[in-house]
């Protein structure tokens, strides 16, 4: 066997895993890798800011499936990057993170850069590991990688004493990947899967609630299928936005805090709820006890932590969404007990009430003539990229109004903060996701505020030529606090109203990127339209109504059906 | 309720702050937590004392398990078991208390285990209750230092 070093020899794993581009910040405990890397067909995208590193592999893992790579130095260097870490573990994202760490003498000593961030991303990884022996490098990679892709995907350390790669090891041989602790269970148990079809059989008013899960396992053909064949209605958390189709009749959109007026009201009225890769987040159910009360609870989730945690479930699915849903579709394909027709009919008076709802109070906005609505700007944004843009976004109000307006049809062109609800996630993500697919339109919906925790990305979307576009929903506001403190806290902007803010069309320029501002609802298409036909990176300054706020909105802590309406 | 549970995990730096982590992390208690290697010295096992309802403790043994280094979770509450506890006492034992104390240890058939002048350490081992109830007796008469184990568990062999 050929001797190479420890560096070349991680090198050689992420090829053997499949890794093209992978986001990096440099640094002296790291620089061995940096260096390898130069020899290797790997795109080694160097960001700005190692938060950003970590959401641009974010990014990537999210619109492509694959596990996203990042490369990070030690002590500063890892420590920018837990942000951007949990933000990928809150939303179950595949990746791998590697850290440079100080030689092991030195560890322990409070070294120069020394931080100890396995014990510091304990809490925020799905595993990690401090490689101190060379020759256990290649295996903890190869762990790592599959650790981070399979059964609920989530990032995984692995932290780099810089004397460990510096050492000469034989690369051994690849061999299948199998951990006595750790065997994540994809496969459906029959006997619950029949209980369930059976229930949904019986049921009336039935409801898909679809999260995350669909999309990290590929299941939106399978969901599909069984929402077509029995005729249920469908809503999806802000994770599951993809997961089905958002034009298809069965959608009621999203649910939950910012949901639509007719997702709520059916989640509260439904007789049966089948949670499929959701995990009733308190931004999901609002009050507990309110939440679906009248219903039977079916839920598929591969992680059995996420079952009967915060809701008390009837028929748990332990199963990969993929998996369960091809299982549901075999037993309605081939049951003599499933008539289709008949079934569908049976749900027309409920799908009828539901589109009672969605008329009495549908997903929309007040006119107010040449003052610019974020939704409309989202609403042409969907026209005119046919909805088939790549959509990231910051956090906020900018965040709900594109999950609200732009109309997904497929998995993966959507990549949001959803369980931490990161501000500066969008565009390092849409840089991310650029660098994965340069042929496809990659729109960063972004807030005024969030924009500047990680507005220096524009200069790797220039380097690496990366034409992405962000569009600023500018109300001047940090929004989405300021709303809750006119609703709630009697009109008092405490640290909401930003009062400095940079001339975002001259910043642009600054980096080399393109600027445009609009200032009136006749300005917006045009903007948009010079935006997407540049071959460069642009941001769109929309200066918008800027009292705006996001309705329906259910208050924290109440029940989903006390939204508050347009 | 009480509950004991049995944790068998692997060997290695940094799996205990993971099970320790969990539980601060997540709000669990923790009432005691003992923890040493098993025959198989890659291998240890470590038994912890939480309170919960059922969900509380349902969502701990699940969480437990998924931490990527554990290997097997068991809510021996769940059969029948035997549970220890060692303590050791130190407490006062002037002229007037000494034989006292000696008598409250041979009850609680315990050993003393360091002698002065002024005070015996003593060894005692038994069920939690067992360890409190000599605690409770010996406290009038001085104690001057507690160290105790936490409780360790084991189910018993099925009899048949
Ligand atoms: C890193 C971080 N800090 C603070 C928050 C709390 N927060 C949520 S939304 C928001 C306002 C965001 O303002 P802006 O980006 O302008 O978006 P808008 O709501 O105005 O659309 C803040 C401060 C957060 N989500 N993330
Ligand atoms: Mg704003």
């Amino acid at each position: 066997m050929d001797k190479i070093n420890g560096s070349q020899a991680i090198i050689r794993c992420l090829q053997e895993e499949g890794v093209k581009i992978i986001f990096g910040f440099p640094g002296g405990a790291i620089i061995d890798l940096f260096d390898a890397l130069m020899d290797s067909d790997i795109t080694n995208v160097l960001v700005r800011h190692e938060q950003g590193a970590v959401h641009a592999a974010d990014g990537l893992a999210r619109v492509t499936g694959e596990v996203g790579v990042a490369l990070l130095t030690s002590g500063p260097g890892a420590t920018n990057g837990v942000t951007a870490i949990a933000t990928a573990y809150c939303d179950s994202i595949p990746m791998v993170i590697l850290t440079g760490q100080v030689p092991t003498p030195l560890i322990g000593n409070d070294a120069f850069q020394e931080v100890d961030i396995v014990g510091i991303t304990r809490p925020c990884t799905k595993h990690n590991y401090l490689v101190k022996d060379a020759k256990d490098l290649v295996p903890t990679l190869r762990e790592a990688f599959h650790i981070a892709r399979t059964g609920r995907p989530g990032p995984v350390l692995v932290d780099l004493p810089k004397d460990v790669v510096a050492k000469m090891i034989d690369f051994p041989e690849k061999k299948p990947i199998r951990m006595q602790t750790y065997q994540p269970n994809y496969e459906p148990h029959q006997g619950q899967i029949e209980k369930a079809c059976k229930k949904i059989l019986k049921a009336k008013n039935p409801v898909l609630y679809v999260g995350g899960g669909v999309i990290l396992s590929n299941a939106h053909e399978e969901l599909t299928e069984l929402a077509r064949k029995l005729n249920i209605p469908v809503t999806m958390t802000l994770m599951g936005l993809g997961g089905f189709p958002g034009t298809d009749p069965l959608s009621m959109g999203m649910l939950g805090m910012h949901g639509s007026y007719a997702a709520n009201m059916a989640v509260a009225n439904c007789d049966l709820l089948i949670a499929v890769g959701a995990r009733f987040d308190d931004r999901v159910t609002g009050r507990l006890d309110a939440f679906a009360p009248h219903a039977t609870i079916i839920h598929i989730d591969i992680d059995p932590t996420s079952i009967s945690k915060n809701v008390k479930v009837d028929i748990p699915i332990v199963a990969d969404c993929k998996h369960a849903l091809t299982a549901m579709n075999t037993w309605f394909n081939t049951s003599s007990d499933f008539n289709r027709e008949q079934v569908a009919a049976s749900h027309e008076p409920w799908r009828a009430t539901i589109d009672g709802w969605a008329t009495k109070h549908p997903m929309t906005y007040i006119d107010e003539g040449e003052i610019i609505k974020p939704q409309f700007v989202i609403q042409k944004l969907d026209e005119l990229t046919h909805g088939d843009a790549i959509i990231t976004t910051e956090v906020g109000q900018n965040q709900m109004w594109a999950a609200q307006f732009y109309k997904f049809n497929k998995p993966r062109q959507w990549a949001t903060s959803g369980g931490l609800g990161t501000m500066g996630y969008g565009l390092p993500a849409a840089i991310g996701a650029k660098m994965a697919f340069p042929d496809k339109t990659v729109v960063d919906v972004a807030g005024d505020g969030s924009i500047q925790m990680n507005i220096q990305e524009l200069a790797t979307a220039k380097q690496y030529k990366c034409p992405v576009k962000v569009v600023i929903l500018n109300n001047n506001y940090l929004g989405m606090v300021r709303q809750w403190q006119e609703l709630f806290y009697n009109k008092r902007y405490a640290g909401t109203v930003m009062d400095v803010t940079p001339d975002f069309v001259m910043l642009a320029q600054a980096y080399g990127a393109v600027g445009l501002r609009a200032t009136k609802t006749s300005e917006v298409e045009a903007v948009l339209k010079e935006a997407l036909a540049t071959d460069n990176t642009v941001i769109m300054d929309f200066v918008i109504a800027r009292e705006e706020c996001v309705f329906p909105m259910v208050p924290a802590g109440k029940a989903t059906t006390e939204m508050l309406l347009v | 309720m009480k509950h004991t549970i049995s944790v068998l995990l692997q060997n290695k730096p940094g799996v205990l702050s993971r099970v320790t982590g969990l539980f601060s992390g997540r709000g669990f208690n923790i009432e005691s937590l003992s923890v040493a290697e098993t025959l198989d010295s890659s291998i240890s096992c470590l038994t912890l004392v939480t309170r919960g309802d059922e969900a509380i403790i349902e969502q701990i043994t699940k969480q437990l398990h998924k931490l990527i280094d554990v290997i097997k979770v068991t809510d021996i509450g769940d059969s029948e078991y035997v549970e220890r506890e060692m303590v050791l006492i130190r407490v006062k034992a002037e002229a007037q208390t000494r034989a006292e104390v000696l008598r409250v240890v041979d009850i609680f058939r315990g050993k003393v285990v360091d002698v002065s002048p002024k005070s015996y350490a003593v060894e005692v081992t038994g069920s939690t209750s067992k360890v409190q109830a000599i605690i409770d007796i010996l406290k009038p008469l001085g104690i001057q230092e507690i160290v105790r184990t936490g409780t360790i568990a084991m189910a018993r062999a099925s009899k048949k």
